[in-house]
């Protein structure tokens, strides 16, 4: 049967017809939904892990449990993972294991863009990379072949476009495999120097077997031309693009994973393509082979030269980055301007378009909290979440944003540079972040005499990802329930005498206690602690402002309210976005914003 | 040649189910479907872009670019505003009329623009509006804004009107099948 999946739903629909047994990730955008839809498989054993790493080292101990497993994480959360994939890559799988990685060209929802594909060169492990969501299944089905006949892990690169988009894909049944025996092998699973050194023979052997499987298989694999087409033919304009050059010449382009697609829309027939399904390592025939079956050869490929360096290592002709950008996505557009010299003709967008970037919620816990640390003036090491957005105007309370857990080691590093910084610096970061990587920062502030404060902005989620579990909330990826942590706990656990729960729409309440904390010559944290609105909260009342009693002062309009705007001079709340959490209430100096009874009509 | 519907809003008003069902209907026409989606930061509140193309010959880009849209369906005005350079020339503008204040503009660093549609009108763009919120409410909640939109455009597309309203029987949560079909019809004769 025929579906239209999305990329990373037929990932998880791959994974389940190649009988896997165990997943493990912590969410992370574009990856998030491999984890979620692999989850509706009752015969898969699925977990959120509170980190990438950890989850790596599941799924990892799974494979040589026996079992078929997977993890799945974004482009930075490999960084998180890459210690334990380094040596997973010496010791090799019993059971089949599946890393995804999902990059994100173009930062839609990241603090970078790295090129993934450079750790498979490093870590020297099988990468295979999908452009559509039947590449999806059926690439991850053939990993687990692979990983298991080459004795290897696979790392399955995505994009935000492969994992988000919905294409055509044939759904099968899923295929019975046993779970595989464990057999002790300090040989091969116990990396200390005398055994890794023979690993890495293995490893060098493994990937020259897998060159030569490179060169074969269907999955790298030559599209050929309509017709040789010269410019005359194709109907270009004579100042074409450098493929036109060569009249009645043969364009090639060798392309992978969604650059694959745009190059595909933008050049159609009119162009030889190698698509690539592996990425690493590279079919140095193949390439060879096709790059002179052709005049002129593109390297299309988002991000870093990461193949057409390979083909000028090999002192093969290719146009790659020179007429291609570094950066960001790429699109049929650029594409076919570069190739045909073609420009397309569209309607000018008007300069009067203001942009419209991301808010909090109108209602989100966040907001209290940064109100205040903004009246503070307090520099704010941040971390990653929906709380970034509290470094955006009108809050602005933000100073930093590094990657996961990184606010708390950064606040005592500015300690470190100067002590009076101390009093004025600190640390925010969510319950997931902080259980993701944070707590270890704070265990070494405790350790290293550091007193900086750490605020946890506890709103019992996952957020910005979609709102997924952890292990403060009390309930597992399958939705089951479970022990929760308790985070007062954890950080007196680590040395913190100083632990005091606040919730962050008391505003009085969280000056004070940050006032205090942060001038306080011990380590501290504050938890702030209230639900993201997205949780089914549901506060009763609605509110309004009164046009008469309204001074125009513009206090609430500092709270970046999506809900509050100021169309005509005075500032009004629209009816149907107020959630009625009451926080503009409670900084309104004047009186003007009123309960309004009962819930807001229609829904 | 694929057909290119282009969905324009702001997170949270709907664009995904949207899609959803567009993609339904152009399957059940036995078209090559592509949907492309945006999860993550954007879903904030932030301008959110959803791509439908569909074809009787395999669709290759999932996305649509400048100039490539024959319709786009834009949940809000200024988001219409924005993505006019997406629409192909002599390509057609839905719009359903609700003013979302993006932040710059409640801070008072930008301004909303004034008079879109005529703006649009005079750029020659072949653009409609329609009030999809009232006639949301209408059916029942101003929440299938989105499905009013859909009905809209359906009664222009060559997709039979059975297709459509089965497809979004199939799509929505039981409970709410009926009045979305409501709020369908609604936009479909608006
Ligand atoms: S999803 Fe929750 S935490 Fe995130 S901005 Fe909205 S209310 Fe705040
Ligand atoms: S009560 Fe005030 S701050 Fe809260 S959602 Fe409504 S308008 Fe926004």
């Amino acid at each position: 049967m025929r579906k239209l999946l999305l990329g990373n739903e037929a990932v998880a629909r791959g994974a389940y017809e190649a009988g896997v047994t165990v997943s493990s990730a912590y969410p992370g955008t574009p990856s998030t939904e491999i984890s979620e839809y692999i989850a509706t498989y009752d015969e898969i054993y699925a977990e959120w892990a509170p980190n990438e790493k950890v989850a790596a080292e599941v799924a990892f101990g799974a494979s040589l449990g026996g079992a078929r497993s997977i993890c799945a994480m974004k482009h930075v959360g490999l960084n998180v993972a890459a210690d334990p994939l380094f040596t997973a890559s010496y010791t090799g799988v019993n059971g089949g294991l599946v890393i995804c990685v999902a990059d994100d060209m173009g930062m839609h929802s990241s603090q970078n863009e790295q090129d993934s594909r450079h750790y498979a060169k490093s870590s020297k492990t099988l990468m295979l990379e999908p452009a559509d969501s039947a590449d999806c299944k059926n690439f991850v089905k053939l990993a687990y072949e692979l990983s298991e006949e080459f004795d290897t892990p696979v790392l399955l690169r995505l994009s935000t476009r492969v994992s988000h988009s919905r294409s055509m894909t044939e759904v099968s049944e899923r295929e019975n495999i046993p779970v595989k025996e464990y057999k002790k092998d300090i040989a091969k699973y116990v990396m200390m120097p005398a055994m890794a050194r023979g690993r890495h023979v293995f490893v060098e052997k493994r990937i020259e077997n897998l060159k030569k499987w490179a060169e074969e298989t269907e999955i790298n694999r030559v599209i050929p031309c309509d017709a040789l087409l010269g410019y005359e033919e194709s109907g270009m304009s004579a100042s074409g693009g450098e493929g036109l050059k060569l009249a009645g010449g043969k364009i090639g382009v060798i392309s992978a994973g969604i650059a694959y697609q745009y190059a595909k829309e933008a050049l159609g027939g009119k162009a030889s393509y190698l698509k690539l399904g592996c990425v690493y390592p590279l079919p140095e025939k193949k390439i060879r082979d096709f790059v002179n079956s052709v005049d002129i050869c593109y390297v299309i490929e988002e991000l870093d030269p990461v193949i057409e360096d390979f083909c000028k290592t090999l002192g093969l002709k290719v146009i790659g980055k020179e007429k291609f950008s570094l950066l960001g996505e790429y699109t049929a557009e650029m594409i076919a301007k570069v190739v045909l010299g073609k420009e397309r003709e569209v309607y000018e967008t008007a300069k009067d378009v203001p942009q419209r970037p991301p808010v909090m919620c109108a209602g989100c816990p966040h907001r209290g909290l940064f109100y205040v640390l903004k009246q503070l003036k307090l520099n704010v090491m941040g971390d990653i979440g929906c709380y970034t957005l509290g470094a955006l105007p009108p809050l602005s309370a933000m100073d930093t944003t590094l990657c996961m857990g990184a606010g708390i080691g950064m606040a005592h590093g500015m300690e470190k540079a100067s002590g009076l910084l101390a009093r004025k610096t600190v640390a925010v970061i969510g319950d997931s972040t902080f259980l993701h990587s944070g707590v270890t920062s704070l265990m070494n502030i405790v350790y290293n005499k550091g007193t900086s404060a750490v605020i946890i902005l506890d709103n019992s989620i996952t957020g910005m990802t979609g709102h997924q579990d952890n292990p403060a909330t009390g309930k597992t990826l399958k939705g089951e329930a479970t022990y929760q942590v308790n985070l007062e706990k954890l950080c007196e656990a680590v040395g913190v005498s100083r632990v005091i729960v606040a919730d962050p729409f008391d505003l009085e309440k969280m000056r004070e206690v940050i006032k205090t904390e942060t001038e306080a010559a011990e380590p501290s944290v504050i938890i702030a602690r209230r639900p993201c609105k997205l949780l089914n909260i549901n506060y009763e009342e609605r509110y309004d402002i009164s046009a008469e009693k309204c001074k125009n002062c513009g206090i609430c309009m500092n709270l970046g309210c999506p809900a509050i705007s100021r169309p005509q001079g005075k500032a009004v709340i629209d009816n149907g976005a107020c959630v009625g959490c009451g926080l503009c209430y409670r900084v309104c100096k004047f009186g003007a914003i009123n309960e309004i009874s009962g819930k807001k009509g229609g829904n | 040649m694929a057909v290119n519907i282009l969905i324009v809003g702001v997170g949270g008003q709907g664009t995904l189910l949207a899609s959803k069902i567009i993609g339904g209907a152009a399957i059940e026409t036995g078209c090559d479907v592509k949907v492309s989606e945006v999860h993550g930061m954007s879903q904030r509140g932030g301008s959110v872009v959803t791509y439908v193309r569909y074809s009787k010959e395999d669709v290759a880009s999932p996305i649509i670019e400048r100039g490539e849209a024959d319709i786009i369906l834009a949940f809000e005005l200024l988001e219409a505003y924005r993505s006019i350079s997406y629409l192909k020339k002599g390509g057609r503008l839905i719009i359903g009329t609700q003013e979302i204040a993006p932040m710059p503009v409640i801070t008072g660093a930008a301004k909303y623009p004034e008079d879109i549609l005529s703006k649009l009108k005079e750029a020659g763009i072949n653009a409609c509006a329609i009030d999809a919120m009232a006639l949301a409410k209408k059916a029942g909640s101003e929440k299938a804004a989105n499905v009013v939109m859909i009905g809209k455009m359906a009664a222009e597309s060559e997709i039979d009107k059975e297709i459509w309203v089965n497809v979004i029987k199939q799509t929505v949560k039981p409970k709410f099948a009926e009045m979305n079909v409501n709020a369908f019809l609604l936009g479909y004769e608006a």
